[in-house]
């Protein structure tokens, strides 16, 4: 499992308020939804993000409200990898539950810049830098929450189970 | 090694003797919960994998709060489908307009949550329950509709912070102050992955609406959970309301905690958090003059009677500014029953302020008092994030009722100790 793109960075503290304002939580359709993904702090990004692209956040990326919309409309954006110092529990929950793929890396974080190229590759937690010729490495994810992304997400994998 | 609180629960419901910060585990659900925002989508998730059946019809809550009663036709569409799912399942606590409140109050005040529990809910306030005694957290829709299914979740059994409390809060001083005062300590990751657990002596003279509006906010440090010990208040709470056996778990004396704050509530001073964040808390005393235009009284964080009967003390006899819109939402039918039988509601309406049915309409910005780009409002809510109740620009200050009411009368932020 891999990812590939090119970077959009944001600060820290990125709430689910902000990924999608709860004004659009009546929008039952993902695309629809996904057309208004970080409109309230960065109103370019829907036009710019290309399939593949990687997001980029300080601390406790994803705080805030429990909706699974968040990580839903940046997977529909075609964000391919989120990856922040830290995340918020319930975001971090989400994103694996749904098969939005994350990284924790302060390194990373740190050092990556917006219109960076990068690599994520999945297994080894190493994330390259190809822009600036660098890798961070970051934590893999334990077995048993790769079990649940490579079934396809939490439901595929307790159906699997039955 | 000892376990705290939260891990003995945890223990229990894995149906092991032990259980590590750390580790990941199965634990059994005593009640799994949705509202009209997060359910549509756990529904979808739950059809699309095709299951026939849910895991217990009579641990499973609805509650349609959000955007309710609906505030356009897409509104009305989520609620039917909830509806229609609940009437398939027969859920036994599904709840509807003319029944329903905001429901981090409703289902305490039902008697649906109670002391012991493992409570997964599909909102980040689903934490609220810890002031029974439960282990409660949110989640998101997915884990809601494998909750559903199978009546099972996973965890990481997340350390603990010790939240030691002492002295005795000030009048006109509530758990909304303590828990502003809190997150302003530690951040608004302060806790995160963690337990916030509080004992010591000071837990005795907090309310179970303090409690309840403390427990409320822990996911605004981040928290997995926050959580009471089970006391005389707890335990006459829960009677004449839960009519199942529960159980009191308590932390051995030996249970290791990343960390012990100390809180002396009678510090504590009225307590304003600015925006974007809920940790820029500041004690009232240190507040500029701050005009606003509107106040919001209610939420899952303050809509409670004690919050009303705050509100209701100061605003006796006295007017709403003349540039504020004081909107006051009684949090549950009871609530709002209540207010009527004690003459508040006829407070709230001679000094001028609008009331509403139960609802969490503005929030989240969703209806019931959206702010314009550069407004500003006092609310006794949970967050204050860039643009949560209306325009990108506007501002949020989040408060306790005593404050709200008493700067809805002065047009700006103020003390209730001086009205």
């Amino acid at each position: 499992m891999n990812a590939k793109g090119f970077v959009h960075k944001y600060g820290d503290n990125v709430d689910t308020d902000v990924i999608i304002p709860a004004r659009y939580l009546n929008i039952a359709d993902k695309k629809e939804l996904a057309t208004h993904c970080m409109e309230d702090i960065d109103t370019n990004f829907v036009n710019v993000v290309k399939s593949g692209d990687v997001m980029v956040g300080g601390f406790n990326f994803g705080c805030g409200s429990s909706r699974e919309h968040a990580p839903m409309v940046i997977k529909e954006s075609g964000i391919s990898c989120v990856i922040a110092k830290t995340f918020a529990r319930i975001f971090y929950r989400n994103a694996i539950n749904i098969g939005l793929a994350i990284m924790e890396c302060p390194e990373a974080s740190e050092k990556i810049e917006a219109g960076d190229e990068v690599a994520v590759d999945f297994d080894t937690g190493v994330i390259t830098n190809i822009t600036k010729g660098e890798t961070y490495q970051s934590l893999p994810f334990p077995a048993f929450i790769k079990e649940i992304i490579q079934a396809g997400g939490l439901m595929s994998s307790i159906k699997d189970k039955q | 090694m000892g376990m705290t609180m939260t891990q003995k629960i945890l223990a229990a419901h894995a149906g092991l003797p032990e259980v590590k910060a750390g580790q990941l585990i199965r634990a059994k659900l005593d009640m799994v919960l949705g509202n009209d925002i997060t359910s549509p989508v756990a529904i979808r998730e739950f059809e699309k994998e095709g299951f026939t059946g849910v895991f217990d019809k009579s641990k499973i809550s609805m509650v349609m709060d959000h955007f309710t009663p609906n505030k356009d036709i897409k509104a009305a569409e989520q609620c039917l489908q909830c509806r229609t799912f609940a009437k398939r399942f027969d859920i036994d606590n599904f709840y509807d307009v003319g029944q329903m409140g905001v429901e981090h109050a409703l289902l305490p005040e039902k008697g649906i949550v109670a002391a012991g529990d493992c409570i997964i809910g599909a909102d980040s306030h689903t934490c609220t329950y810890g002031a029974l005694g439960a282990f409660s957290t949110g989640v998101g829709s997915t884990d809601m509709a494998a909750g559903m299914a199978t009546g099972e979740t996973w965890f990481k059994v997340p350390e603990a912070i010790k939240v030691h409390l002492t002295g005795k809060l000030q009048p006109r001083v509530s758990g909304k102050d303590v828990i502003l005062h809190l997150i302003g300590m530690i951040g608004v990751d302060g806790a995160l992955y963690q337990s916030l657990e509080y004992c010591g002596e000071g837990v005795a003279s907090l309310s179970m609406d303090d409690r309840l509006c403390i427990a409320n906010m822990a996911i605004e440090a981040g928290a997995k959970n926050g959580i009471f010990p089970v006391d005389e208040t707890t335990i006459a709470y829960m009677e004449g309301r839960v009519n199942r056996p529960w159980t009191a778990y308590e932390a051995d004396p030996d249970a290791e905690y990343v960390r012990t704050i100390e809180i002396n509530l009678s510090e504590i001073e009225p307590t304003v958090a600015y925006p974007h964040l809920p940790e820029n808390a500041r004690p009232i005393s240190q507040v500029e003059d701050i005009k606003i235009d509107q106040v919001i009284i209610g939420s899952c964080t303050n809509g409670r009677l004690e919050d009303m009967a705050i509100a209701a003390e100061i605003l006796k006899g006295q007017k709403v500014a003349d540039h504020v819109r004081c909107i006051v939402i009684p949090a549950t039918q009871q609530v709002f029953q209540d207010c009527i039988d004690l003459g508040y509601m006829t407070t709230f309406i001679q000094s001028g302020c609008a009331v509403s049915t139960p609802t969490c309409g503005p929030c989240l910005g969703g209806h019931m008092g959206v702010m314009a780009n550069g407004e500003k409002c006092v609310a006794t809510t949970n967050r204050n994030f860039v643009g949560r109740m209306g325009g990108i620009t506007s501002e949020i200050y989040l408060a306790s009722p005593a404050v709200a009411a008493a700067s809805a009368i002065a047009g700006k932020i103020a003390d209730p100790r001086e009205v």
